[in-house]
C-alpha cells in the first residue's frame, strides 16, 4: 500500500512545552488508525501534524503529494449558534479556484451528491443545531468529504453522545472505511471504539505501542500510557478493559449494608 | 410633498445622506464578521485608539485620517500579538492598547488646545457638515470592502465559523485576520466623522444581530445586516433634518428601533416552535 503521511522522529511542541517527542508513524492508503491516549497526551496535536497544520521543530513529516487530508472536529467545538444551514456548512470546504461567492452548478451537485450518500439529503436547508447527534457527526463528514479526500481525520468522532449515536458514527466510518478511505481517528473510548480498531497508537507524548488491539492494549502498555494500573479482561477474543476505583468501593462496601439496614431494600 | 423633498435641494444634505447611507451598509457589512467572531469590543476599543491617534498624529501635521488609520492598524496587530502569545486575554489586550492610545490622544489634545477639527463631529458624528473628501473615502471604502467580501467570501466565512479546519483546508486563517483587521480600521476611520467613534460600535453590532435573530442562514444574515444598515443611515439622517438630532444618533436610534421589531419577530417565532427546536434560535 502506498503511504500517504511519514512521521520520522518527529517533535512538535506549543511554546515551551513538546507536546510530541520523537514520533515515528506511517499511514498508508486504506489503513484505518485509532490514536488513544490520556488528556493531553498529544493525540489531536498528531492528527494536526498529519494535516500538516503543526510543524515539526525536529524529525520529518513526508506527505504524499496527492493526498488530500479531509479533517471532522470534535462536535464538541463547533458554535452551535452559528448561522449556517447545512448547506451552507457543507458549502465552505469548496475553497479552491472559485472566486464568486456563489457555488457553481457543479459545488451544488457534488455536496448533494455527498449529502445523499451519508442520508442527510433532506435536510441541506436546516440548521446545524436542529439534527440529532449522529446527523450533526455527519455533517462535518459530508464537509470533509467534499475535498475528495484520501485521508480523513477525526477528532474524538464520539465524545458526548449517547451510545446509540455511537454506533450510528462508528457504522458510518466503517463505511467509508470500506469505500477505500484511509482512515485516522482518536478516541477515549477504549471498549467502545479502540478495540473494535485494526490499528491502534497509544500516545503519551510519545509513541508507547502500535499495533493491533489484541497486541497493544495490554496491562503494561496501558499502564505506560496512562500512568494508572488498568485490568484486561477477554472477551470472544476481544480485550476488554476494566477500571476498578479501590477507595469507592470500599466507601461503598460500608455504605450500602447500613441503608439496606434503615430502609429495608437496597438503595 | 415639497416639505419631505425640501431637505434635498441642499447640496450638504444630499452629501450626507449618501455618506450615511454608503457607512451605514458598510457597518453592517463588516458588522456581521465581527459580531459572529465575538469581537464587538474590538469595534468599540478600535474606535479610541483611531480617535486618540488621530488627534495624535494631527497635532504633528499629518492627516486626521491617515494618522487614525496607522494608529487603528499598529492597534489592531498589537492585539493580535498580545492575544497569540496568550499571557492575557484578547478582551485584556483590546482593553490595555486601545484606552491608552484613546489616553494619549487626550493628553495631546488638552496641551495642543487648538484643534481646529470639530471634536464633537469626531465623537458623536455630524454628517451634515461632511467634506466631499470624506465623501470619497467612505465611498473608497465601501467598494473595496465589498469588493474583499465578495472575492473572499467562503475563506471569510470559513475562518470565522472554524478557524482549526479552515487552516487544514488550505485556507490562510492568518491572512484573513489581517484582512478584517484592514477592513476594521479603513471602517472605522472614514465613519468617524460620520457616525462618530462612540457609535461606530453599535453600527457594528445592531444590524448584524438583527440579521441572526431572523435567519439561520449565513448569506441571509449578510444581506440582512446591509440592508438594515443601509436603510438606518438613510433613514436616521432623514428624521435627523426634521427633528433637529445628530446625525450619529439618529441613525442609531433608527437601528436601535428596528431590533426592537426584529427581537419581538424572534420572539413570536420561538413561541411557535417546538421546544427542541428552540435552541438553535438566538434570542
Amino acid at each position: 500500500m502506498n503511504e500517504l503521511v511519514t512521521f520520522d522522529k518527529v517533535t512538535c511542541r506549543y511554546g515551551k512545552e513538546p507536546v510530541l517527542v520523537n514520533v515515528d508513524l506511517g499511514v498508508s492508503e486504506g489503513d484505518f488508525v485509532g490514536i488513544v491516549g490520556p488528556s493531553g497526551s498529544g493525540k489531536t496535536t498528531l492528527l494536526r501534524a498529519i494535516a500538516g497544520v503543526v510543524r515539526p521543530i525536529a524529525g520529518h513529516i513526508h506527505r504524499d503529494r496527492g493526498a488530500t487530508v479531509g479533517y471532522v472536529p470534535q462536535v464538541e467545538t463547533v458554535n452551535w449558534y452559528f448561522p449556517v444551514t447545512v448547506r451552507e456548512a457543507v458549502m465552505m470546504s469548496r475553497i479552491d479556484g472559485r472566486v464568486v461567492p456563489w457555488a457553481s452548478e457543479r459545488d451544488r451537485h457534488d455536496a448533494d451528491d455527498v449529502l445523499d450518500r451519508l442520508g442527510i439529503g433532506d435536510l441541506g436547508d436546516r440548521h446545524i443545531r436542529e439534527l440529532s447527534g449522529g446527523q450533526q457527526q455527519r455533517v462535518f463528514v459530508a464537509r470533509a468529504m467534499l475535498r475528495r479526500p484520501k485521508l480523513l481525520l477525526m477528532d474524538e468522532p464520539t465524545s458526548g453522545v449517547d451510545v446509540r449515536t455511537r454506533h450510528d458514527v462508528m457504522h458510518l466510518i466503517h463505511e467509508l472505511h470500506h469505500d477505500g478511505l484511509a482512515i485516522v481517528l482518536t478516541t477515549h473510548d477504549l471498549n467502545g471504539i479502540a478495540a473494535h480498531l485494526p490499528k491502534l497508537v497509544c500516545l503519551n507524548r510519545e509513541v508507547i505501542a502500535v499495533g493491533r488491539p489484541q497486541e497493544v492494549i495490554t496491562p503494561d502498555v496501558l499502564e505506560r500510557t496512562y500512568g494508572a494500573p488498568l485490568e484486561v479482561l477477554s472477551h470472544g477474543g476481544m480485550p476488554v478493559v476494566v477500571e476498578h476505583y479501590p477507595e469507592i468501593e470500599e466507601v461503598e462496601r460500608k455504605v450500602v449494608p447500613l441503608r439496606e439496614g434503615h430502609h429495608g431494600h437496597p438503595a | 410633498m415639497d416639505t419631505l423633498l425640501e431637505p434635498f435641494r441642499y447640496e450638504f444634505f444630499r452629501n450626507a445622506l449618501v455618506v450615511a447611507t454608503m457607512a451605514g451598509a458598510l457597518c453592517g457589512l463588516v458588522g456581521v464578521y465581527v459580531v459572529l467572531r465575538g469581537m464587538s469590543y474590538v469595534g468599540h476599543g478600535l474606535s479610541h485608539a483611531i480617535f486618540g491617534a488621530a488627534i495624535a498624529f494631527y497635532a504633528v501635521g499629518i492627516s486626521f485620517l491617515l494618522g487614525g488609520a496607522i494608529g487603528g492598524l499598529v492597534s489592531a496587530v498589537l492585539i493580535l500579538l498580545i492575544a497569540r502569545r496568550r499571557s492575557i486575554g484578547a478582551d485584556a489586550a483590546i482593553g490595555v492598547i486601545t484606552s491608552a492610545a484613546f489616553a494619549v490622544g487626550i493628553v495631546i489634545l488638552t496641551g495642543i488646545g487648538t484643534f481646529t477639527r470639530d471634536l464633537n463631529a469626531a465623537l458623536f458624528g455630524n454628517v451634515l457638515g461632511v467634506t466631499p473628501a470624506d465623501v470619497a473615502a467612505v465611498a473608497v471604502v465601501t467598494l473595496a470592502t465589498g469588493l474583499t467580501v465578495f472575492l473572499r467570501y467562503r475563506q471569510l466565512l470559513f475562518t470565522t465559523f472554524d478557524p482549526e479546519v479552515a487552516e487544514v483546508s488550505g485556507v490562510s486563517t492568518a491572512a484573513n485576520d489581517v484582512v478584517l483587521a484592514v477592513m476594521l480600521t479603513a471602517l472605522i476611520t472614514v465613519c468617524m466623522n460620520v457616525l462618530g467613534v462612540t457609535l461606530i460600535a453599535a453600527m457594528l453590532v445592531i444590524p448584524p444581530v438583527i440579521g441572526r435573530l431572523l435567519t439561520d442562514s449565513f448569506h441571509r444574515m449578510l444581506w440582512i445586516s446591509v440592508v438594515v444598515g443601509t436603510f438606518s443611515g438613510f433613514v436616521g439622517v432623514y428624521i435627523s433634518y426634521y427633528l433637529d438630532w445628530p446625525s450619529g444618533p439618529a441613525v442609531v436610534i433608527t437601528a436601535a428601533l428596528q431590533f426592537a421589531i426584529a427581537y419581538g419577530i424572534s420572539a413570536v417565532r420561538r413561541s411557535r416552535l417546538p421546544e427542541a427546536a428552540i435552541d438553535a434560535h438566538v434570542g
